[in-house]
């Protein structure tokens, strides 16, 4: 993260981030912050950090932050903006953290309409812990804890979580975006942007599921994680729009 | 609002909560509290106040923590069952130094237990419950009015010491009517700085966390919480005593328990036995001085608990082995009559009373 290509965005603070070569993660804090300073609600915005390898988010964000327990991060929410209605409040999540241990929060914060922003990030593997199968691994992929391959009938098939919440009625923005070349990136942040806007203007509960890689624990390099992404991810993550209020294009 | 009303315990504490500013509740239903639940699903929107159902315990004691990160009085409630799922989110309450106001109306345990009042959750209150070094905070009020007391304080001292503050009643106390009254308070809340409740201004973001990756950090942390908890100790340790100066045998309970051991204490006055009583209102911190002070003087000490001998540990520890220390409990939601925890008086002045 030596060279700078672009000017670092207010929302972020000016510290280099832990993450491994090839991983999404940086990017998507990047649109994250870029989204915040265009909407220009820094000064009002509260996030709250899940467990996983995103833990150290409330040093990233340049904005006031929670560290919220393992999966937790909805309730965490939940709390913030009953209290402070006024503040733009989002969580950043990772796919066991809102997929496997923080189901309940996350439906039933979904289910609540509450006016929170979710930003989950999907990378199909327990990255912190060393690589462990998600809720989210696809079937037959290899992970420390399924290293035979995922096995449906054992473990059974991963779950889409975008599509699930989005058939909650206070689900108000649903959408699943990647951030593997520049035009999904373009569209993730246009996802972003808009979740974070259906939030100021009062709508219910918003979500963007951002399908991210984990070349370190997947056991590949960047670019052949890129490639998994796009080739198995992708087919059976689609990407797309799966509930926006009326007026809201697609 | 100097007259007195018949109150329920538990809507008791709903409206000392209310009194004491707390404009925020998070809660499940559960018996024997489900009272203050409903109370304050009724009460905070007349008060423009939040009362959320939450869908879990263990998302209520989240959402305390997410409020409570932005500075304002918030409490939950809940009864044994539900109090061991909030405990995780009490150890980061506790980590994070939040202030909050936790209420556990004791029922019957292990596991589902039954619905019935009792006090066997004093380990989980007061020995930490969740993970890592740290304490709440417990206060054990014996009657309505005390609850609504202690409600009020409770606030007080979360805010003071930033810190978890457990009040803990049991399912009799909880369903008690008597008459209260609710005095005004002065209390200013204080200004908290720390909280990150959106910058507005700021030229810093406050950060929520429990979380110190750097071992050397985190000892710090610990050494600092420490420091915190021995002012508590040293400043909040309240306890009450009845006829303690000439007692041979000083009996020790609290909450319910409290109230029927006054009675057999009585009864053993009248008999003409020299019995006393040692009431903890804090139990943690817990009254260690009149312990060390009366093992000079009293011959013996009988705790007594809805429970099979918890706060018995820490009268042993208290009276250090100078004298015996008996227990008598029931369980279950099994109550001691009056006559019953007497009748243990007697026996154990003619064991253990040296005479
Ligand atoms: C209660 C609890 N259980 C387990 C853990 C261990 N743990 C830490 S992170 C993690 C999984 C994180 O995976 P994910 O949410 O997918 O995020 P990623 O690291 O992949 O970004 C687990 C199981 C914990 N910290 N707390
Ligand atoms: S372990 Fe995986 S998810 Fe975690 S920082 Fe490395 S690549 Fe990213």
């Amino acid at each position: 993260m030596a060279e700078k290509l672009f000017s670092r965005p207010q929302s972020l603070k000016d510290v280099a981030f832990h993450y491994c070569p090839g991983c999404h993660h940086g990017i998507i804090h990047r649109l994250v912050a870029e989204v915040i300073d265009e909407l220009d609600v820094r000064d009002k915005t509260i996030g709250v950090a899940p467990v996983g390898c995103s833990v150290l988010a409330y040093e990233y964000f340049n904005c006031d932050m929670f560290e919220a327990a393992h999966g937790r991060a909805p309730a965490v929410a939940t709390g913030i903006k009953r209290s402070q209605p006024d503040t733009v409040v989002f969580t950043y999540q990772g796919d066991g953290d809102l997929a496997a241990i923080g189901c309940a929060e996350i439906v039933h914060a979904a289910a609540r309409g509450e006016k929170i922003t979710t930003i989950f990030v999907n990378n199909a593997i327990y990255g912190m812990t060393g690589g462990q199968m998600a809720p989210t691994s696809l079937i037959e992929q290899v992970t420390n804890t399924s290293p035979y391959g995922r096995n449906a009938d054992s473990a059974g098939m991963p779950i889409r979580m975008s599509e699930m919440l989005a058939t909650l009625d206070g689900a108000s923005f649903i959408a699943r975006v990647a951030v593997n070349n520049p035009a999904n990136m373009a569209k993730a942040k246009a996802a972003i942007k808009k979740a974070f806007e259906i939030q100021i203007n009062g709508h219910g509960f918003s979500m963007v599921e951002i399908l991210s890689t984990c070349p370190t624990n997947w056991g590949m390099s960047p670019l052949e994680a890129a490639a998994w992404l796009e080739q198995k991810m992708i087919p059976y993550y689609p990407l797309g729009q799966f509930k926006a209020p009326e007026g809201v294009a697609k | 609002m100097a007259e007195k009303i018949l109150m329920k315990g538990n809507e008791a504490i709903g409206e000392a909560a209310i009194v004491a500013g707390c404009r925020r509740y998070f809660g499940y239903p559960i018996t024997p509290q489900t009272e203050l639940t409903e109370y304050m699903a009724k009460r905070m929107p007349q008060v423009g106040g939040v009362f959320l159902q939450a869908e879990s315990e263990v998302a209520a004691i989240n959402m305390v923590y997410g409020a409570a990160g932005t500075g304002v009085r918030v409490m939950t409630s809940s009864s044994s069952p539900g109090i061991s799922l909030k405990q995780e989110g009490i150890s980061y309450i506790a980590g994070a130094e939040l202030p909050c106001v936790i209420v556990n109306i004791m029922r019957g345990g292990p596991g589902l237990g039954g619905i019935q009042p009792g006090q066997a959750d004093y380990f989980q209150a007061t020995k930490g419950g969740g993970h890592g070094d740290y304490r709440n905070i417990v206060l054990a009020p014996n009657s309505v009015q005390e609850i609504v007391d202690m409600t009020i304080q409770a606030f007080d001292l979360a805010d003071q010491y930033r810190n978890p503050v457990m009040l803990l009643g049991d399912g009799a106390l909880g369903q008690m009517m008597e008459p209260v009254e609710f005095k005004a308070t002065d209390t200013v809340p204080s200004i908290k700085a720390w909280a990150a409740n959106g910058m507005r201004g700021r030229t810093q973001p406050n950060i929520i966390n429990s979380l110190h990756l750097q071992p050397e950090k985190l000892e710090q942390h610990n050494i600092h919480l420490q420091q915190k908890y021995a002012a508590i100790q040293k400043n909040e340790t309240r306890w009450e005593e009845l006829y303690t100066e000439d007692a041979d045998l000083i009996l020790v309970a609290y909450g319910i328990t409290s109230r029927i051991a006054r009675s057999a204490m009585e009864k053993a006055r009248s008999e003409s036995y020299k019995v006393g009583l040692i009431r903890p209102q804090t139990l943690w911190p817990f009254p260690a001085a009149p312990f060390a002070k009366y093992a000079k003087t009293a011959k013996a000490f009988l705790a007594v608990e809805l429970s099979a001998g918890q706060m018995v540990e820490d009268v042993r520890l208290a009276v250090n082995g100078v004298r015996p220390v008996a227990f008598y409990g029931r369980t279950g939601g099994m109550i001691p009559s009056p006559k019953a925890v007497y009748e243990q008086i007697v026996k154990t002045l003619k064991e253990r009373g040296g005479n």
